[in-house]
């Protein structure tokens, strides 16, 4: 491991305070949670005015360095210095005295109520208790004018895309006066062209002054908005750098203890007289899906490409029967079936992986083996009574299979990793093979590590000879697994790529982004 | 970590034994207030202990007990049933009057059934409107009672059969009947949502309804499934509480629902739903009865009672946010 780098270090007693130049210093920060070690002696250094990435593995410690920083944590052990000065957060309410703020992964905006209002929350401008609406305003307008944001004040952040809302988080960060903003996965729920908007604004406000700490497992937009960098493995600090001194290679090198590539598995594509496993014809859902007809051969990858909104997770949920329809056939096998509730989709053996694991995938709170077993519980009871027995050595089975850690059943599911709870979810619907697995962001949140085990795992499910349907917002992914790529716009599929074993150059990210744009 | 599943066996570090001392607290808090009281009524009141006494608690903790147990499966179902004291007093009411027309055995019965089918309404109406449960048992509980008093005309319906008094007051071996009605209730609700699939999918829509959907689980079919149970379980109480004092009338179990609620969540079952055992809300149970029967042998004012009880109840409520916090 190496020191953060700089030379006071070893002054014990005001190790911070020499360094105009550092805004936040940590020494020795460790911090457990349970029997697990979050971090593990960390020695940082934040250069004022800089953007500092954080990298490493899904619990690699990053989020909650940051956290710790943002005062949202209290570390066990270890020291935190700000500005010079020896700190002690209780409270991020503490660390906002000192201008220091968090903006989280998950939007922490109420969304009943207008940007304005949400950007001055428990700050509003009053006069004995009463609020001066147009003073308030008046500071609004200083800070649109500050941050070039075009944002209604009086729209409701309900109505707001993923990054409005985002800015109007930052816009909360300035207007509490934040010097030093923690952005944990700024971009992890932006599309690609919204994510570049991000990044502009995150320049900017470095440009203004203010240090940002820029935690993402995006390598290549850390590396192309960070100044330093920092590599976490399991807790512990490999590495401090300069951003240019790094590639995203060497990151993964760093982050992984190896070295790993981040190509995909090669394509093995399916017969050409593979029999059709899965078809839908006619798909809509009034204003939202219109027209939708494919098929799905047997081992064959068909990817569903397109920007938010166009449509793609709703056709999902839609053949799922989650989401009602208007019109619309499927068949299974060339047999006609009706599916009009999940409940129907399962036992015809369609599976769904739906897009968010923790509110539509697993049961955070049940055990492992019981999320598993849940969709199929039927095949593991004896009428209406669970064969406890069966249920566990079952599941266990699966769990192994698929490399889960532990594979235990027994344990609850919010105890495991972002990455092995993925796994589960996969060993939920994999528990009884479905004829058509349908994968909806089927990497979501997890790590480079996992995210290869996860496309290793589709591309010898196809083997099996299954039907997958993959969505997914990278659209890497989509062009690197898929046997052919459905591009969706306005709730149509507009464009079909089809790849091939010996030409390569129809299914292009060009070609899909000039479909989804409607470009020429 | 997750409360103190099997991971903190393992754990050696000299931090963890106040973590873990928490998490027993939170898991297994209501057996430890549990000994606590029982030991403490054991030493202060000798006529606590006896044979008599201990029988009389569990017969005076059955009719609420009951309703409890309903309530249990809603909670962890993810729904509260506050129409349970009204379905209480309605089974009751029905009983009495198909009694007071000479049938007194099939009035007990169809009491009972009575309780099922208003149950089976709740949870028709929730489920198909997706309404929430609590306002919808809250409007349906004053409907409820309404009926009964227009059944029992507002009068008390006095049944002399002796029959009719046996569910209620009868006797076998030294305890009383409603004391095996309850046992028996609690045993069958512990296999249900202990061993069946039915079980697993009420726990499953109260931890996370949208992915039980998607996880193809019958959603409306397990809820209504929930209120039925609930309301049989007060229809059973309610026929036994009729039964009991060989009267039917409107106004009784006011506010059995709040109570058995009350047991629910002292025994550690989250009122957020998903979790949630039969044994906690059987301890719960015991808890409350134990503080009021120590309280009425050591001649504390019935008024400090519900302070006490009250005092219990946010305990255990706070108890369960903290455990809902903890990493």
């Amino acid at each position: 491991m190496s020191p953060s780098g700089s030379p006071i270090i070893n002054e014990h007693k005001d190790w911070g305070s020499n360094d105009p130049q550092s805004h936040v210093r940590t020494r020795g920060i460790s911090k457990r949670f349970g029997g697990v070690e979050a971090l593990i002696d960390i020695d940082l250094n934040i250069a004022r005015g800089s953007i500092h990435g954080l990298v490493g593995e899904n619990g690699a410690g990053k989020s909650t360095l940051g956290k710790i920083v943002a005062g949202a944590l209290r570390p066990d052990e270890g020291e935190l210095a700000v500005d010079g000065r020896r700190v002690h957060y209780a409270t991020p309410r503490d660390a906002l005295i000192d201008g220091i703020t968090m903006i989280h992964q998950e939007i922490t905006l109420v969304p009943k109520l207008t940007v304005l209002e949400n950007v001055y929350l428990g700050i509003e401008s009053r006069r004995a208790g009463v609020l001066q609406a147009r003073e308030t305003r008046q500071r609004f307008g200083g800070l649109i004018a500050k941050s070039h944001f075009d944002l209604p004040p009086d729209a409701l952040v309900s109505s707001l895309s993923v990054s409005d809302q985002k800015k109007v988080e930052i816009l909360k960060a300035m207007a509490r006066n934040a010097r030093l903003i923690v952005m944990d996965e700024p971009t992890a729920a932006l599309p690609d062209d919204e994510t570049a908007k991000l990044i502009e604004i995150v320049r900017s406000l470095c440009e203004a002054g203010t240090t940002i700490v820029y935690v993402s497992h995006f390598l290549e937009e850390v590396l192309s908005v960070a100044d330093t960098v920092t590599v976490l493995r399991n807790g512990e600090l490999v590495r401090t750098a300069p951003a240019k001194d790094e590639t995203p290679e060497s990151l993964v090198t760093a982050m992984l203890g190896r070295s790993m590539s981040l190509t995909f598995p090669p394509k093995k594509f399916p017969a050409a007289d593979a029999p059709v496993v899965f078809s839908v014809r006619h798909l809509s859902r009034r204003g939202i899906i219109e027209e939708v007809s494919f098929d799905i051969r047997a081992g064959e990858i068909v990817g569903l490409a397109g920007l938010i909104g166009s449509g793609r997770s709703e056709v999902a949920k839609t053949i799922f029967g989650a989401d009602r329809r208007d019109s619309g056939e499927l068949e299974i096998e060339q047999q006609p079936v009706k599916v009009d509730t999940p409940h129907e989709a399962v036992k015809e053996g369609i599976a769904l992986l739906p897009e968010s694991r923790k509110d539509q995938g697993l049961l955070m709170s049940l055990f492992v083996g019981h999320n598993v077993s849940l969709p199929h519980l039927a095949t593991v009871s004896r009428g209406l009574i669970i064969e406890s027995g069966r249920e566990l050595r079952e599941t266990a089975y699966i769990l192994e299979e698929l490399d889960v850690r532990p594979p235990e059943p027994a344990v609850r599911v919010d105890s495991l990793s972002g990455g092995n709870q993925q796994k589960v979810l996969f060993a939920k619907w994999l528990f009884r093979r479905p004829k058509l697995l349908i994968a909806d962001e089927p990497t979501h949140g997890v790590d480079v590590g996992a995210k290869r085990t996860i496309y290793q795992l589709l591309t010898s499910l196809a083997e099996e000879g299954m039907a997958l349907l993959l969505i997914s917002s990278e659209l890497e992914e989509v062009l690197g697994l898929a046997h052919r790529v459905l591009v969706m716009r306005l709730g149509r599929i507009v464009e079909e790529l089809v790849d091939s074993p010996d030409d390569h150059s129809s299914l292009t990210e060009d070609a899909v982004m000039r479909a989804a744009f409607a470009t020429e | 970590m997750a409360k103190g599943d099997a991971p903190s066996v393992i754990i050696v570090e000299e931090r963890k034994p106040r973590r873990l001392k928490l998490s027993i607290l939170t898991d297994y808090g209501i057996i430890i207030a549990f000994i606590a009281v029982f030991v403490v009524l054991s030493l202060l009141a000798p006529a606590f202990l006896s044979t008599r006494n201990m029988l009389n608690v569990l017969d005076q903790a059955s009719q609420v007990g009951l309703v409890a147990l309903g309530a249990t499966v809603t909670i962890i179902g993810g729904g509260f049933d506050l129409s349970a004291g009204a379905i209480f007093a309605f089974s009751g009411a029905v009983a009495a009057f198909i009694a007071s027309l000479g049938y007194p055995i099939p009035g007990l019965a169809v009491g009972i059934l009575a309780g099922l089918t208003l149950g089976f309404l709740n949870g028709g109406l929730i489920s198909g409107f997706r309404i929430d449960s609590f306002v919808t048992t809250l409007a349906s509980g004053l409907i409820i009672r309404g009926f009964a008093f227009v059944l029992t005309a507002g009068l008390l319906i006095q049944i002399e059969d002796e029959l009719f008094a046996m569910l209620g007051r009868g006797r076998f071996l030294e305890a009383k009947i409603p004391v095996f009605f309850f046992a028996g209730f609690a045993m069958i609700v512990w296999f249900v949502l202990a061993r069946t699939t039915f079980g697993r999918y009420v726990y499953a829509i109260g931890g996370n309804e949208e992915a039980a959907r998607l996880s193809g689980v019958r959603v409306g079919f397990v809820r209504t499934m929930t209120f039925a149970i609930s309301g049989l379980s007060a229809g059973i109480a309610g026929v036994i509480g009729a039964s009991r004092i060989s009267t039917g009338q409107a106004n009784v179990g006011m506010g059995i629902e709040l109570s058995a609620i009350a047991a629910v969540v002292i025994g550690g079952t989250s009122i957020m739903g998903g979790e949630g055992a039969v044994w906690r809300t059987i301890f719960g149970v015991l808890l409350l009865q134990l503080i009021s029967n120590g309280m009425n042998i050591l001649n504390v004012p019935p008024f400090y009672q519900l302070a006490v009880e009250g005092s219990v109840i946010l305990f255990a409520i706070a108890l369960d946010s903290v455990r809902h916090r903890m990493p």
